[in-house]
């Protein structure tokens, strides 16, 4: 088979997310690409979880809504996925949770008393997953020592008895449809979570402070389990409000921090985000999106902030937004936002979603850019200090305390050079005028990157044009279509220029959205571009390749 | 003692007679006294909030970040995590640190984190024209709650007590020597320290008279027992018409919370390997 999905699902607490782990490294190391999409609801046990795996034999970054295996370890699962079933597509059940039902005629189902198998070897309920891997490894033909290896590696606990009990599913279990593996070399299997969290430690990381909020809950636990490797300071204060301002603390004290939040928490912090605008203090923040407004669907994606990104915190600073599109880009511009921030001495926003932060895929770290050092505006001590000395560049030189030559005052108010609030008319329009210019050599040194990813750029005319975690579903979609794909990655300042350049001879915008009023949409709109389509889809679900390409040929039709 | 001239070219703008000006001379002071023998003044890092107090940041020539309403603490939490050696001091007001950063204030005190904390506690609001304080008595007249204050004060020394600070006392505007020696064993406590100043509003509220019948310095006090210094600070509730203690209410020894994270920094060439070494664990 060139490329398979297999839909894993049961009750919340049920092992679903260490299962889908399991399945992926299984696949990956057969040499398959990976993508899986995790679903899962806001409690802690009960309820419907399913992870859809998704394997082919080139890079991907989506899933399908249509599905090769089900592994059903309640009647649930069947009951409501049962519809994604391609025609021969096999279905393996735990026959001791799910009794008698109905499935088309072509699908092949493979009982397997799961429940008493676990009962036998004494072993936990929620060890049914393990065995549902042995069966679907022996199903589709994957040799027991592969999956043997995997489980080792992944239970450093209780190894012997997840392998036996993986060894009975495996037994148990008949070979449906054997695949023919490609003959890659596997690849790192990582979140986006781990690709951010990695992508700033590469930037210089030095503390990450957040309040837990799904979905940048996972970036949090990723940071402070490395914290002692990466000698990362890993602080979970009282609230968002708390985060930003210690955030801003450290800057003062000179090193690098990164805060991370969803939207909810980021409206908290939206007073901390003008200090740091004004005061000329450096953050990174990680804003993962969900569907709002308010709670809304909170482990559910959604591309919704964009524009609060945008105009977020009192009174005209500038900030450095950017929104990568897969792990890659996650890693790389993670890193550069720190960097860019530092420089520049703005806050910067990394926007995300919880279908970038949470889906699990393949990294390639040779498709990373070189991140040579940008070099910090560091005071070279030959003129007394000002803080906010007023440089054409509008970047002033940084010092850090303590210094012996140097007295350092920042200041939310107005102030001048040195630091003393004013509220005088002269200085107050210098020093406005100080930090916005920073905005034009920013605009500048971005040039040098890659703003916009635009793909096959021969004369097709018409384009899907998308931005964050749609771009693996509209790369793909694209590309079978036989339409141009851009997406911009650098969202403030806004590559204006870059991107009308990217749309050159295209005569059909087709803009594809997580929202339901299209922001991107909007946002072209001030540079003078019109999205002729708009495809939103705004129920918390990303989309499935199928899906999308339907909707999109309804669009070009 | 080499005397600094710790001010700045800023003019002052507070009040003649304003209770501010005994905390500004104060803290000069004692900086000035400690710079020989404790710390340089360059480890000193200022944070203030906003409002009548927060100005001290402009009026002394040390190192400082002028913050925003009620939220000294987490920025001076940020400062002294990443640079413990720092002495770090927050200034802020009633309405300030016992109303819209309370939250922080609460948090700081049961971390102990090692910054001093003081308080110009004028129990009104009076750079934004006089309203009520989160220590304002009932029946305060200000222009929100023109017919009187329907709600009774905080105690913030009890609830400091109850959040686990190691360093509690309070001090008043014309008590000067006092508030000079309060100032001094704060800053050199190590852990989380408070100061509650009663200064004087002499515009909105001046309470000089009142508190002048009522202040008394607290004697054969033991500092180390909880359960005394529970008892003397609920002596005065910042309603009643009670005498009002002053000194040293509170301290205790106590790790203090910075000193968990200790600093191991790694090279470049380091942390790249261990990404690459991560990302290999993750085929």
């Amino acid at each position: 088979m060139e490329e398979f999905s297999v839909l894993i699902g049961g009750k919340a607490g049920s092992g679903i997310d260490k299962a889908m782990l399991i399945l992926g490294h299984l696949l990956n190391q057969c040499g398959y690409r990976i993508y899986i999409y995790h679903d899962y609801p806001s409690l802690i046990r009960g309820g419907h979880t399913f992870s859809i795996i998704r394997a082919a034999k080139t890079r991907i970054g989506a899933h399908r809504d249509k599905i090769d295996v089900l592994l059903a370890l309640n009647r649930e699962t069947i009951d409501l996925h049962h519809t994604r079933l391609n025609d021969d597509a096999s279905v393996i059940y735990d026959s001791n949770a799910v009794k008698e039902f109905v499935l088309s005629g072509q699908t092949h189902a493979l009982a397997l008393p799961i429940g008493k198998i676990v009962k036998e070897e004494n072993a936990h309920e929620v060890m049914r997953n393990i065995c549902m891997i042995g069966a679907f490894a022996k199903a589709i033909g994957i040799p027991m020592e592969a999956l043997a290896k995997v489980i080792t590696e992944n239970f450093p606990k209780e190894t012997e008895l997840n392998l036996k009990i993986a060894e009975r599913g495996f037994a148990a279990a008949e070979t449906v449809k054997k695949i023919a593996p490609p003959a890659a070399e596997p690849l790192p299997l990582i979140s986006g979570s781990q690709a951010i969290g990695l992508g700033l430690i590469k930037g210089g990381l030095q503390d990450y402070v957040a309040y837990p909020m799904t979905p940048t809950t996972p970036l949090l636990h990723f940071l402070a389990e490395q914290a002692n490797e990466f000698s990362l300071k890993v602080i979970h204060p009282e609230s968002e409000i708390g985060v930003m301002l210690m955030a801003v603390g450290f800057a003062y004290s000179g090193e690098k921090t990164a805060v991370g939040t969803s939207g909810g928490g980021f409206c908290l912090m939206t007073e901390g985000l003008s200090l740091s605008g004004m005061s000329e203090m450096p953050v990174v923040i990680v804003l993962g999106q969900r569907p709002g407004p308010s709670t809304g669907l909170p482990t559910y994606s959604g591309q919704t902030d964009l524009h609060f990104a945008l105009s977020a915190g009192q009174g005209e600073f500038i900030r450095f937004i950017v929104a990568p599109g897969d792990l890659e880009e996650a890693y790389y511009w993670s890193a550069q936002a720190l960097n860019l921030a530092w420089k520049y001495q703005i806050p910067a926003i990394v926007l995300t979603d919880k279908n970038l932060n949470e889906g699990i895929g393949n990294f390639d770290i040779s498709l990373v850019k070189e991140m040579p050092e940008i070099p910090l505006p560091v005071w070279d001590g030959k003129v007394p200090y000002k803080r906010y000395a007023d440089r054409e560049s509008g970047v002033s030189p940084l010092a850090f305390v303590p210094r012996k030559d140097a007295v350092i005052k920042v200041n939310s108010y107005e102030h001048d050079e040195f630091g003393i609030t004013t509220e005088e008319s002269a200085v107050t329009k210098k020093m406005q005028d100080k930090r916005l210019r920073k905005e034009k050599y920013l605009r500048e040194e971005l040039k040098g990157f890659r703003q916009i990813n635009s793909y096959d750029d021969d004369d097709r005319s018409t384009a899907l044009l998308c931005w964050g975690s749609n771009k693996g579903v509209c790369g793909e979609v694209a590309q079978k279509l036989g339409l141009k794909m851009i997406q911009p990655v650098v969202l403030c300042p806004f590559p204006e220029d870059a991107l009308r350049e990217a749309l050159r001879g295209v005569k059909k915008i087709i803009v594809v959205e997580n929202n339901a009023t299209g922001q991107l949409g909007r946002l072209i709109r001030n540079y003078g571009f019109r999205a002729d389509e708009m495809i939103l889809k705004y129920d918390g679900r990303p989309f499935a390749l199928d899906e999308l390409e339907t909707s999109v040929k309804e669009a070009i039709r | 003692m080499s005397q600094t001239n710790l001010g700045t070219y800023s003019p002052n703008t507070w009040c003649p007679g304003c209770g501010n000006f005994s905390i500004l001379n104060g803290i000069k002071t004692v900086l000035n006294e400690l710079k020989d023998t404790a710390f340089p003044l360059e480890n000193v890092v200022i944070v203030t909030g906003i409002g009548c107090h927060a100005k001290i940041a402009d009026y002394l020539n040390v190192n400082s970040f002028y913050a925003i309403h009620g939220r000294t603490l987490p920025v001076a939490e940020g400062i002294k995590i990443a640079k413990p050696g720092l002495k770090v001091i927050c200034f802020a007001g009633d309405g300030d640190a016992y109303g819209e950063g309370l939250e922080h204030l609460v948090f700081a005190a049961k971390r102990n984190i090692d910054v001093t904390v003081i308080i110009h506690n004028n129990r009104s609001y009076s750079l934004t024209a006089f309203q009520y304080s989160p220590t304002s008595f009932i029946g305060f007249k200000g222009r929100s709650t023109p017919k009187g204050s329907i709600e009774a004060p905080l105690n913030p020394l009890e609830l400091m007590l109850a959040s686990r600070a190691t360093f509690l006392a309070r001090g008043t505007s014309h008590g000067l020597p006092l508030l000079m020696h309060l100032f001094k064993e704060a800053i050199m406590h190590k852990g989380f320290a408070l100061v509650d100043v009663l200064q004087v509003c002499v515009t909105y509220n001046n309470l000089y008279e009142y508190y002048a019948k009522r202040v008394y310095e607290l004697q054969n006090h033991d500092a180390s027992d909880f359960t005394a210094a529970l008892t003397r600070i609920r002596e005065w509730d910042y309603n009643s018409d009670d005498s009002i203690a002053l000194g040293l209410f509170y301290r205790k020894e106590a790790a203090a919370y910075e000193e968990n994270f200790a600093p191991s920094p790694i090279t470049a060439q380091e942390r790249d390997f261990r990404i690459k070494q991560l990302l290999r664990q993750s085929i």
